[in-house]
C-alpha cells in the first residue's frame, strides 16, 4: 500500500539501504558468484568459467595425479586452529576481562576515567604498529627471552612464530573489546542487590555467581561476539607472530588472493569464514534465547 | 532469655582523622523478642546506620551488637541470622518473583520441595500467590514491595530490618501496607526493627519507638508515652503539632509566660529559670473570653473533618494552635474575635530552654 506514511519511510531509509546494498550486498553477491567460477589464465578469475562447487570440494578433497580423489586435512587444519584460536581468546578475555571490569567499576569516578582512557589509547596507533611491537618483545632477542633466561638459564624460548605467539598477540589486540562491554554493565550495577545476596545468606561466590554474573552476561555476551568473529577472521596478527607457519584462515585468504592469485578459491574460504562466524552467532541467540526462559 | 537484638554503647564514624563524622554516638537500645520496635528520626540522623550495623554491612569502631545473646562483631552479613527490607527493596531483576523469595532458602540445605513449599508460604503470606513467574520489572511498586517483604522473611530470620520499607508508596497503599505488615509481624511472631522518618506511621506501628537525633536516642518509650510526654523539646517538635511557649519558672513552680498568663509547674519546679512550655493542640481548651489562662484572637479556622483547628494570635504575638471537635464546638466570634485558652496543668510539658 502506499500511503504518505510508507513513501516517507522509504525515501528515509533510502540512502542506508542504497549503502548496504552497494557496500554489503552487491560485493557479498559477487564474493559467492566468484567462488563458483575457476581462477584465470593471466588474471584472478575466469568469469566465463561454468558455475560449480569445485572450489568447496577442494577445501577437503584432492584429485591425486592418477585420477584418485583423496581427504585431505591441509585447510582444515587451518580451520580448526583458528576456530580454537578464536575461542581460547575469547575466554581467556571473560576470564580477564570480567574481573579487570568488576575492578574498573568499583573505583571513584576519577579512577574509571583514567582507566577508560588508558585502554583505549592504544587504538590511537594502528594494530599493524602495535603487533610489530610484540614482534620486537617475542623475539629470540627480545625482552621476553631475556628475562625468562635470566631467571631460567637455557635455550632460547623460541615463542614467536608458534600458536602462543599468535594467541599473546590476540589476547592484547582483543581485550579491550571484552573488558569496555563488561565494564559497562558494571559500571550500571546496583550494588545494594550485593549486600541483598549477603544479606539472604549467600557467600561471596554464590552471590556472585547467582546475582553479578547473570547481571554482567549481556556485556559477557557483546564482549564474546566482539572477540570471537574478528579473531576468528584475524590476519595481521598471524601474519607478523606466526610468521608462514601458523596460518589463520584470514591469512589462508589472503594467500589466495594475493600469491596465488586464485580469486575463486579464496572467495570459497571466505564464504566458509562467513558461514562459520553466522554459525556462531546463531548458536549465541539460541543459547541466550533458552537462558531467558 | 537474652534480648533479641542488644545494642551496647555503640559508636560509628564515617572517614578519617580530621574528616571523621561521628554518626552514632555511643547508641545502647534492648529490643525484645517480637517486638516491632521502630527508630524515628529526621533524615540523616543515622537510623540507617545503625540498621547497617545490625545487618553486618558496617563495622561499628566502638561497642557491641549481640542478636539472641551473640555477638556479631566477628560475623559476615551472611551469617548473622537476620534479614533486611531494602528501601529500594534490590529485587534481583533477572530472577521471577518465586526465584527471588526462593534465594535465601536454597543456601541452607532445604530441599526442592521444602524450597518450594516455602516460597509459596511466603508469597501467599503477602498475597502474591499469583505473580510467582513475573519478573520485578513488571510489578507495581506496592507488589514489589511485598515480594521484597516475603524474600526477607521466607528464611525465618530472628529478626527482621526494614528501612523505610513504606516510604515509597502513595499514601493509601502506605496505609494499607502499614496494617498488613502489623499483622503480619504479629503472625510470624519475628522481632521487627522498622526504620521511618514519618512519626504517624511510628505511633500507629509499634510496640516501642526510640526517636533520634543527631546520632543519639533522645527517648525510647512507647508510642503514648512519647506523644504525651516528650522527653525533649526536639521530640515534642518532631511528633506531632505542637505549641511552645516561651517564660520563667521560679523557685516556687510558679510559671511566668511571655504572652501573660501565669501557671503552676506540673512537674514542681524541676528547673528554674528560661523555660518553654509545650502543649498538643487537642490539648489546649477554648473556654470563653477571660475565662481561660490566656486570651487569643482568631486568625482562621480550619475545618479538618475530624475537627476544627483554630490559628490563633497570642498578645505576645506568636501564633497558637488549638484543636477541638467539630459537633461540640461552641459558636465561633467572627475573624478577629477573640477567645479565652486553658492550658490544663496535665496537659503542658516544661523544657528548659
Ligand atoms: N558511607 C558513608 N560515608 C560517609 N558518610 C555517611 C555514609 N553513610 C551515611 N553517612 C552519613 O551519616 C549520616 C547518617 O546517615 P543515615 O544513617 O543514612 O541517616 P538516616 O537513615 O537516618 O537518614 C548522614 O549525615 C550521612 O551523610
Ligand atoms: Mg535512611
Amino acid at each position: 500500500m502506499i500511503s504518505r506514511e510508507n513513501i516517507r519511510r522509504v525515501t528515509l531509509l533510502s540512502p542506508s539501504l542504497t549503502m548496504l546494498f552497494v557496500m554489503i550486498g552487491l560485493p557479498l553477491a559477487i564474493l559467492a558468484w566468484i567462488s563458483l567460477l575457476q581462477r584465470g589464465v593471466t588474471s584472478g578469475v575466469d568469469w566465463s568459467a561454468p558455475l560449480g562447487l569445485d572450489n568447496y570440494i577442494r577445501l577437503l578433497w584432492e584429485e591425486d595425479f592418477d585420477g584418485t580423489i583423496f581427504f585431505h586435512t591441509r585447510y582444515l587444519e587451518v580451520v580448526l586452529r583458528s576456530v580454537l584460536l578464536a575461542a581460547g581468546t575469547t575466554f581467556f578475555c571473560i576470564i580477564v576481562g570480567v574481573p579487570a571490569a568488576l575492578w574498573m567499576a568499583s573505583l571513584p569516578k576519577r579512577g574509571r576515567d583514567v582507566i577508560v582512557l588508558l585502554i583505549t589509547i592504544p587504538f590511537w596507533t594502528s594494530l599493524l604498529v602495535r603487533n610489530y611491537a610484540w614482534l620486537i618483545i617475542l623475539r629470540d632477542d627480545g625482552s621476553v627471552n631475556w628475562v625468562v633466561n635470566a631467571l631460567i638459564p637455557g635455550d632460547d624460548v623460541g615463542l614467536l612464530y608458534t600458536n602462543t605467539a599468535v594467541f599473546i598477540g590476540l589476547v592484547y589486540s582483543f581485550l579491550p573489546f571484552m573488558i569496555l562491554p563488561i565494564y559497562a554493565v558494571f559500571e550500571k550495577f546496583d550494588w545494594s542487590l550485593l549486600e541483598a545476596a549477603y544479606d539472604l545468606g549467600a557467600g561471596r561466590a554464590r552471590a556472585f555467581r547467582k546475582v553479578m554474573l547473570p547481571i554482567a552476561m549481556p556485556g559477557i555476551t557483546a564482549g564474546a561476539m566482539l572477540v570471537f568473529i574478528p579473531c576468528l577472521g584475524a590476519f595481521i596478527t598471524p601474519a607478523l607472530l606466526g610468521g608462514g607457519k601458523t596460518l589463520m584462515i584470514g591469512n589462508l585468504i589472503q594467500l589466495q588472493f594475493g600469491p596465488s592469485r586464485n580469486w575463486p578459491f579464496g572467495a570459497s574460504i571466505s564464504i566458509v569464514l562467513l558461514a562459520l562466524m553466522m554459525l556462531f552467532l546463531m548458536g549465541l541467540a539460541l543459547w541466550k534465547n533458552r537462558r531467558s526462559q | 532469655m537474652p534480648s533479641a537484638v542488644d545494642i551496647r554503647n555503640v559508636s560509628k564514624s564515617f572517614g578519617r582523622g580530621a574528616y571523621a563524622v561521628e554518626v552514632l554516638k555511643s547508641v545502647s537500645v534492648e529490643i525484645a523478642h517480637k517486638e516491632f520496635f521502630t527508630l524515628l528520626g529526621p533524615s540523616g540522623c543515622g537510623k540507617t546506620t545503625l540498621l547497617r550495623l545490625i545487618a553486618g554491612f558496617e563495622a561499628a569502631q566502638k561497642g557491641q551488637i549481640l542478636i539472641d545473646g551473640v555477638e556479631m562483631s566477628s560475623l559476615p552479613p551472611f551469617q548473622r541470622p537476620v534479614n533486611t527490607v531494602f528501601q529500594s527493596y534490590s529485587l534481583f531483576p533477572h530472577l521471577t518473583v518465586a526465584q527471588n523469595v526462593a534465594f535465601g532458602l536454597e543456601g541452607t540445605g532445604a530441599s526442592r520441595s521444602e524450597v518450594k513449599r516455602r516460597v509459596g508460604e511466603a508469597l501467599e503470606m503477602v498475597r502474591m500467590g499469583d505473580f510467582e513467574c513475573r519478573k520485578p520489572s513488571e510489578l507495581s511498586g506496592g507488589q514489589q514491595q511485598r515480594v521484597a517483604l516475603a524474600r526477607a522473611l521466607a528464611p525465618r530470620p530472628k529478626v527482621l530490618l526494614l528501612d523505610e520499607p513504606l516510604s515509597a508508596l502513595d499514601l493509601k497503599l502506605r496505609k494499607q501496607m502499614q496494617i498488613e505488615l502489623k499483622q503480619l509481624q504479629e503472625e510470624a511472631g519475628i522481632t521487627f526493627v522498622f526504620v521511618t522518618h514519618d512519626q504517624e506511621e511510628a505511633l500507629t506501628l509499634s510496640d516501642r519507638v526510640a526517636v533520634m537525633h543527631q546520632g543519639r536516642i533522645l527517648q525510647l518509650d512507647d508510642p503514648r508515652t512519647i506523644y504525651e510526654h516528650p522527653s525533649h523539646r526536639f521530640v515534642a517538635d518532631f511528633i506531632g503539632d505542637i505549641n511552645f511557649l516561651e517564660g520563667r519558672v521560679d523557685t516556687r513552680g510558679v510559671i511566668a509566660l511571655k504572652c501573660g498568663a501565669v501557671l503552676a509547674d506540673s512537674r514542681a519546679g524541676a528547673t528554674h529559670g528560661d523555660i518553654s512550655v509545650a502543649i498538643r493542640p487537642e490539648r489546649a481548651k477554648r473556654v470563653p473570653t477571660g475565662q481561660g489562662n490566656v486570651d487569643g484572637t482568631l486568625i482562621q479556622s480550619v475545618y479538618l473533618g475530624t475537627g476544627l483547628l483554630h490559628q490563633l494570635r497570642l498578645p505576645c504575638g506568636s501564633v497558637f494552635l488549638l484543636r477541638e471537635a467539630a459537633a461540640e464546638a461552641a459558636p465561633l466570634p467572627a475573624h478577629g474575635g477573640t477567645v479565652g485558652i486553658e492550658l490544663p496543668a496535665a496537659a503542658i510539658s516544661v523544657f528548659a530552654s
